[in-house]
C-alpha cells in the first residue's frame, strides 16, 4: 500500500452537510470519505492506495477534481483497491454530490 | 434501480428501511480500521466491511446490519464481527422488534484467521442470546457472494431467513471442496449445479429459507417484515421437532446426488423447469411441495 | 494422546463413554458429579450425519437429565467436504447443534468442551465454541481452513501462509495462541480431573472471550469496537 497525501487551498464552496461515503474498496475500485473541516481552511485529501508509484496520476486526477470542485473546509479520504483514474473521479464526484 | 442482487451493503440498508429512517452506528470517520489487514499491506474500509445501525421496518424499531460482499467477499474479521456482536447485544436492552442481518459473506476472513473464526463463533453466539432474549434475528440473503462459511452456520441460527433465487447458502463453498476433492466430487465452475445445490429455490424447497423472494428491494422489505412478525421459537420441543425433520431428511434424500432428485422427491413433475420460474410462480407451485 | 487416555484421566470415577464409528458417547464421573460426553474422534470430517448425532445427544440430555453437564471431547479435520453434504444443508445441521447447545445452555446445562487433538472451523464453531468453557491439550492445534484450500481463497501462496502460521499468533495453530486470543480458556495439562472440575465451577454462561482477549492482548480490539456498537 502506498500513502499519499494532497492540500488545496483556495477552495470557494464549503462543503454542506457529511460525513458522507460512496464506494466500495473491491478490485478496481475505491471507497471516498468526505468530512467537513471547519477549523482547516483547505481541502485536504488522503490517499491510502494499492496501487503503488502513480503518484503524480494521482496529482493530476485530484488537481482536475479540486477545480470541478474547489472545496474548502473538508477532508476527503480514500481507500483505493487500484481503480482507473476514471472511476477515481467519477466517485469523488459522487462524493461531492452525497453532500447535497 | 431496483435490485437487491445489484447493490451496495449501503444502498440494500436505505432501500429496505423505512426513509431517512437509519442511523449508522460507528459510521466509516470513526475509521475502526483492521489491524490485521494493515498488517498484511492489503487495503481496508473505514467501516471494515459491514454498516450497522438503527432504523425502522414497516414503523417497527429494529436494529440492521449489512455485509459489503464487494470488500473481502464480505468474510468476517475482528472489527467487522465486533461490530455485529455489539449491534446484537444491543438488542437485548431496548424495545426492538427484531434485528435484521443483509448477509453477504464468505464466512471467516482468512486473512484473519484466528480472530475471524473466533468472530464468527462470537456472532453465532450473539444471535442466539438475542433470540432467547426474546428478539427475533432475521437474516436476508439475496447478494453475489452469498452466505458461507461460519456465516452459513449463523444464518441457521436465525429465526428465519429470506432468500432470492440469486442467493446461495452453504457451509463450504465449491471451489473450497473441489480444491479439496476434486472436480467429480463437486465442479464450482457449473453453475447450475451450484445453484440446484446451494440456492435459494433449493433452500426453500428444503425448508431452510423461510422466503422466497424476487430480486427486489421491496420483496426483500415485505418478507422481512413479516417474519420478524411471525413470531419466534427458541425452545425444547422446537429444536425436538427440528431434530425430528432433519433426521427425516437424510432418511428421504439421504441418497440423492442432485438437487433435481429430491424435488423429484417431492413432487414436482418438472424438477428441470425450476430454475426457470418467476419467484411467484414458483412459490405458488412449492406451496404443496416443499418441506415446512 | 488418544480419547480413551484422555476419559480415563478426566474420569478417575469411571466412565462408559464408547466410540461408535468416530462419534463419541456415554457418561463420565467427576468425584460425584455426571458428565454427559459426546465428541469425535479419529480426525473425523463432521458431516450432517454426526452433527445431527451429536444434537441427538444433547437433546436427549436437556429432555432426560436436567442440570447434568455436558463434555464436548472433540477430534476434527472440520467439516465434510462433499457436495452430498451441502445438498443435504449441513450448514443447517451444524446450526442447529449449535442451537441445542445454546437450548442447554438456557435450561441450566453446564457446557464444557475439550480440543484433545484437533479441531477446524465448521464442526468446531458448532460444538467446541459453543461451550461456557472451551480448553485444549497442550499439543492441539486449532485451524480455519487447510492450507491449500486457504491459498486458493485467498490468492497468497502457500509458502506465504505457511511461514505465516509459524511467526504470528493470528495465523498460528497451536492452541496457545488461541488462549492468548481468548478463543480457549485455558490448556489443560497434569491432573485433567481437576481441570474439569475448576471449568464446570468456572462456568456461568456468559460469553467472555472478548473480554479475555483483551485482558491476555491477544485481540484487543472485539471488547471495544462491540462496546462502543453496544453504547453509541
Amino acid at each position: 500500500m502506498e500513502r499519499l497525501h494532497f492540500s488545496f487551498e483556495g477552495g470557494t464552496r464549503r462543503a454542506g452537510k457529511g460525513p458522507r461515503i460512496v464506494g466500495v474498496v473491491a478490485s478496481g475500485n475505491l471507497e471516498v470519505l468526505i468530512e467537513p473541516r471547519p477549523e482547516v481552511s483547505a481541502c485536504t485529501i488522503d490517499v491510502n492506495t494499492a496501487a503503488v508509484g502513480f503518484g503524480t496520476t494521482w496529482e493530476a486526477v485530484l488537481r482536475d477534481f479540486f477545480e470541478r470542485h474547489p472545496l474548502s473546509h473538508v477532508q476527503i479520504s480514500i481507500n483505493d483497491a487500484g481503480a482507473t483514474p476514471a472511476i477515481v473521479a467519477l466517485r469523488l464526484d459522487q462524493a461531492v454530490e452525497a453532500l447535497e | 434501480m431496483h435490485s437487491y442482487y445489484e447493490k451496495s451493503a449501503r444502498a440494500r440498508i436505505d432501500a429496505v428501511v423505512d426513509a431517512a429512517s437509519f442511523r449508522e452506528i460507528l459510521p466509516p470517520q470513526a475509521r475502526m480500521l483492521s489491524p490485521h489487514l494493515q498488517a498484511l499491506d492489503l487495503p481496508v474500509a473505514f467501516d471494515d466491511g459491514v454498516i450497522t445501525g438503527a432504523a425502522t421496518l414497516e414503523g417497527l424499531p429494529i436494529l440492521i446490519a449489512a455485509q459489503e460482499g464487494g470488500f473481502m467477499g464480505g468474510a468476517v474479521g475482528e472489527v467487522h464481527g465486533a461490530k455485529l456482536v455489539g449491534l446484537l447485544q444491543r438488542a437485548v436492552h431496548g424495545q426492538l422488534a427484531g434485528v435484521v442481518l443483509l448477509l453477504e459473506s464468505g464466512g471467516v476472513r482468512l486473512q484473519e484467521a484466528n480472530a475471524g473464526l473466533i468472530a464468527v463463533s462470537e456472532v453465532i453466539r450473539a444471535i442466539l442470546a438475542s433470540r432467547a432474549a426474546g428478539v427475533p434475528v432475521v437474516g436476508a440473503i439475496g447478494g453475489q457472494y452469498g452466505c458461507f462459511g461460519g456465516m452459513g452456520i449463523a444464518a441457521a441460527c436465525c429465526t428465519a431467513i429470506v432468500m432470492s433465487e440469486e442467493g446461495r447458502l452453504g457451509l463450504s463453498g465449491p471451489e473450497v471442496i473441489e480444491t479439496a476433492r476434486g472436480v467429480e466430487e463437486f465442479d464450482s465452475r457449473d453453475r447450475a449445479r451450484v445453484w440446484r445445490t446451494v440456492g435459494g429455490k433449493h433452500r426453500y424447497l428444503l425448508g431452510d429459507a423461510a422466503a422466497l423472494v424476487d430480486d427486489s428491494v421491496d420483496a426483500f422489505r415485505n418478507a422481512i417484515a413479516r417474519a420478524i412478525r411471525a413470531g419466534d421459537r427458541l425452545d425444547l420441543d422446537a429444536l425436538e421437532r427440528e431434530q425430528e425433520l432433519l433426521d427425516a431428511r437424510l432418511q428421504r434424500f439421504g441418497q440423492c446426488t442432485d438437487g433435481e432428485d429430491i424435488w423429484r422427491l417431492l413432487g414436482w413433475p418438472e424438477p428441470d423447469r425450476v430454475p426457470l420460474l418467476t419467484a411467484t410462480e414458483f412459490v405458488a407451485q412449492a406451496r404443496e411441495r416443499r418441506v415446512r | 494422546m488418544n480419547w480413551q487416555a484422555v476419559a480415563s484421566r478426566l474420569f478417575p470415577q469411571g466412565h462408559n463413554i464408547v466410540a461408535d464409528d468416530a462419534l463419541l458417547a456415554g457418561t463420565g464421573r467427576n468425584g460425584d458429579v455426571v458428565f454427559e460426553v459426546t465428541g469425535s474422534t479419529e480426525h473425523t470430517e463432521i458431516g450432517v450425519d454426526l452433527a445431527l448425532a451429536m444434537a441427538r445427544r444433547v437433546l436427549a440430555t436437556v429432555r432426560n437429565h436436567p442440570g447434568r453437564p455436558i463434555l464436548f471431547l472433540i477430534d476434527t479435520a472440520g467439516q465434510r467436504l462433499r457436495h452430498r453434504d451441502e445438498l443435504l444443508g449441513i450448514n443447517r445441521y451444524m446450526g442447529h447443534l449449535a442451537k441445542c447447545v445454546e437450548l442447554a445452555r438456557m435450561r441450566g446445562h453446564r457446557v464444557i468442551a475439550l480440543v484433545y487433538d484437533q479441531a477446524l472451523s465448521g464442526g468446531f464453531l458448532a460444538s467446541g465454541m459453543m461451550a461456557d468453557v472451551c480448553a485444549a491439550l497442550p499439543d492441539a492445534e486449532i485451524r480455519v481452513m487447510n492450507l491449500p484450500a486457504m491459498a486458493r481463497v485467498t490468492r497468497q501462496p502457500e509458502e506465504r501462509l505457511r511461514a505465516l502460521a509459524t511467526k504470528s499468533p493470528v495465523f498460528a495453530p497451536g492452541a496457545i495462541n488461541y488462549v492468548q486470543m481468548g478463543g480457549i480458556d485455558s490448556i489443560w495439562d497434569g491432573d485433567l480431573a481437576a481441570c474439569l472440575r475448576d471449568a464446570l465451577a468456572r462456568a456461568d454462561g456468559h460469553d467472555r472471550r472478548s473480554e479475555e482477549g483483551l485482558e491476555r492482548g491477544g485481540r484487543v480490539l472485539a471488547k471495544p469496537v462491540a462496546e462502543r456498537v453496544l453504547s453509541e
